[in-house]
């Protein structure tokens, strides 16, 4: 089965490479700019995908509503930044209050969503928690197009085109270079929280052993809601840089955005933070390659494939250890 | 004097099982007590009572720590049951594997310090000044028990007997008044076991603490402890020094075998 699959690999490399290489030269400038916009599609995905990744570290459950909160980032920023526009409010003001709103509402919705839907739900099968996590979704969803409205709603850039950013502008417009700035600035602080500070410590000691990790005094509970608090306000910023990146949004964005850096997660190893970012890399940069070379309209029907790929040779994704059981 | 750990009938039901039926066990301050018995008589189950991995069917788990009231501790949950002053270790070993001798023992360390999140972002230099604190706190610990020189390992690459001392200094960071040992020589050889029994003695004596130990090494709880308390299928049989325990016919009976049955 090893040698199977690493003829295989062998085998779809070479010829992916051969035309690859061919198309490349053809036109450099084309393959860079898709590399690019790779680039910050998988920054979008790894925003998304840390939520994922970390909630399922910590209590094994794949949080389906997590595109949902996403979603509702978005939303908010939308609200405000409209209303404020409206009180012509300086831009600059507007943006930092967006993203503070955006940040706020969605670390509500998801503290709330874990109390309410996981909690109860923590000692009872885990497929009973993944329920909870689909009726969860669908209930946001829905909540959503009641309160706002079913139809796409435009949504004005908040970021604006950057006057020193104007050489480049050909190469990466400012939006997508804040995006991919943004995402290496929040992925710094991400790590630095979960390598230096104390309630880093008692995240990764509670993702390893919960009973030992309450034996030494640690709120497991405290812990399990700050990582639902953390991984809400990566998708709020997500959100709201994909909204200024799109332009419309609707109720409906969180759920492909959320099935999508799921498959980012698990492509990097669920439960791995490092994973998460290098899955979501690599399926932002293969999709725009795909859509890029090959057929567009296929787009999700890549990222799936690309899935029942891994789920079938490396269900530990690229950085998962191999599962080794509790005893 | 109130002993420091009282525990009153206790009884835990799993469905139809009784685990524990009817326990009294007490341990003074500054004692060194065994809990012995065959395997399966519920000697774990014990400690998952007091430590609120399980809450008990019946009776009372009491503690007075020293200068304090007595509280119960029924129904409190572990992290509070740390706060509280009891540590324990485990008999499988339960170390974080993946973070470094040093982390191990900061997070002891985690229940005793008091600032969070919003005072880090508020007051960092009040933050640093803890978070040092913490460091040097845990090193001396580590200093204590001998590791210091494995500070910055990983907890997994460690030898056993390393790990097993690694666990004693976690449960020692939460600054406990009463340490509960689960099987600490299990898997050690000779020399280990000797060095296991220094430290305890030393720590009884050296740091203000009360032992309560499980274990199978008969040589080791006989030199080690004051009092011993042996149960069997869940009642407690017998109680008293290494020298009434070991004289005692329904402990021998209970390990032996009685042979009025056979004959």
């Amino acid at each position: 089965m090893r040698l199977f699959n690493i003829i295989l690999g062998v085998a779809v490399t070479g010829i992916l490479g051969f035309f690859g290489i061919k198309e490349v030269l053809a036109d450099p400038a084309y393959f860079f700019a898709l590399l690019l916009g790779g680039l910050t599609r998988g920054s979008i995905y790894a925003l998304i995908a840390l939520g994922y990744t970390m909630v399922y570290g910590i209590i094994e459950l794949i949080n389906f509503a997590h595109g949902e909160i996403y979603m509702i980032g978005a939303m908010t920023a939308l609200i405000v930044s409209t209303v404020l526009g409206l009180w012509g409010w300086n831009s600059a003001v507007i943006v930092i209050l967006a993203f503070v709103f955006a940040i706020f509402y969605s670390c509500a919705y998801g503290f709330t969503v874990e109390k309410i839907a996981y909690k109860p739900l923590r000692t009872a099968p885990r497929l009973s928690a993944l329920i909870s996590a689909i009726g969860m979704s669908l209930f946001l969803q829905n909540y959503v197009m009641l309160a706002q409205t079913p139809g796409f709603l435009p949504f004005e850039s908040l970021i604006p085109d950057f006057e020193f950013w104007e050489p480049f502008a050909d190469i990466i417009t400012s939006v997508e270079m804040t995006i991919i700035a943004t995402t290496v600035i929040v992925m710094i602080l991400l790590g630095i929280l979960i390598k230096f500070t104390r309630i880093g410590k008692a995240m990764r000691a509670t993702a390893q052993d919960q009973i030992m990790a309450s034996l030494v005094g640690i709120n497991v509970n405290r812990v399990i809601s700050t990582t639902f608090v953390v991984g809400s306000a990566t998708a709020a910023i997500g959100g709201v840089l994909i909204a200024c990146h799109v332009g419309q949004i609707n109720f409906y964005i969180g759920f492909l955005a959320g099935l999508k850096a799921f498959i980012a997660a698990v492509l990097g190893g669920i439960g791995s933070i490092p994973g998460a970012v290098l899955g979501s890399l690599v399926l932002g940069i293969s999709e725009s390659l795909f859509t890029g070379y090959f057929w567009s309209e296929y787009e999700d029907v890549f990222a799936f494939v690309i899935l029942v790929i891994i789920l079938i040779f490396r269900p530990s994704g690229i950085l998962g250890r191999n599962e080794t059981s509790k005893v | 004097m109130e002993p420091i750990l009282n525990v009153k009938n206790l009884t835990m039901n799993f469905g139809g099982l009784k685990a524990l039926d009817n326990v009294n066990i007490a341990v003074e301050k500054g004692q060194i007590a065994a809990l012995i018995g065959p395997n399966g008589a519920g000697k774990t189950t014990f400690f998952n009572c007091i430590t609120g991995i399980y809450e008990p069917s019946e009776g009372h788990v009491e503690i007075t720590p020293p200068g304090k009231p007595t509280q119960r501790l029924n129904g409190l949950k572990t992290n509070i049951v740390a706060e509280k002053g009891l540590a324990r270790t485990f008999q499988n070993i339960r170390l974080f594997e993946g973070m470094t001798v040093l982390e191990n023992v900061m997070i002891g360390r985690h229940c005793r310090l008091k600032s969070g999140i919003i005072s880090a972002m508020l007051r960092p230099s009040a933050q640093k000044d803890e978070e040092q604190k913490a460091v040097s706190d845990s090193y001396r610990i580590l200093e204590k028990i001998g590791l210091d020189k494995y500070v910055n390992e990983m907890a997994v690459n460690l030898p056993y007997g390393a790990q097993r001392r690694l666990e004693i200094a976690r449960a020692l960071a939460t600054d406990p008044f009463l340490l509960l040992l689960d099987e600490p020589a299990a898997g050690m050889n000779p020399q280990e076991t000797k060095e296991l029994d220094e430290l305890i003695i030393w720590l009884r004596d050296n740091e203000d603490l009360s032992i309560l130990l499980i274990e199978h090494d008969m040589k080791l709880v006989m030199s080690l402890s004051d009092n011993i308390h042996v149960v069997d299928y869940g009642r407690k049989i017998a109680e008293g020094t290494p020298r009434e325990v070991k004289s005692n016919s329904d402990v021998i009976k209970a390990y032996l075998g009685d042979d009025s049955e056979d004959a």
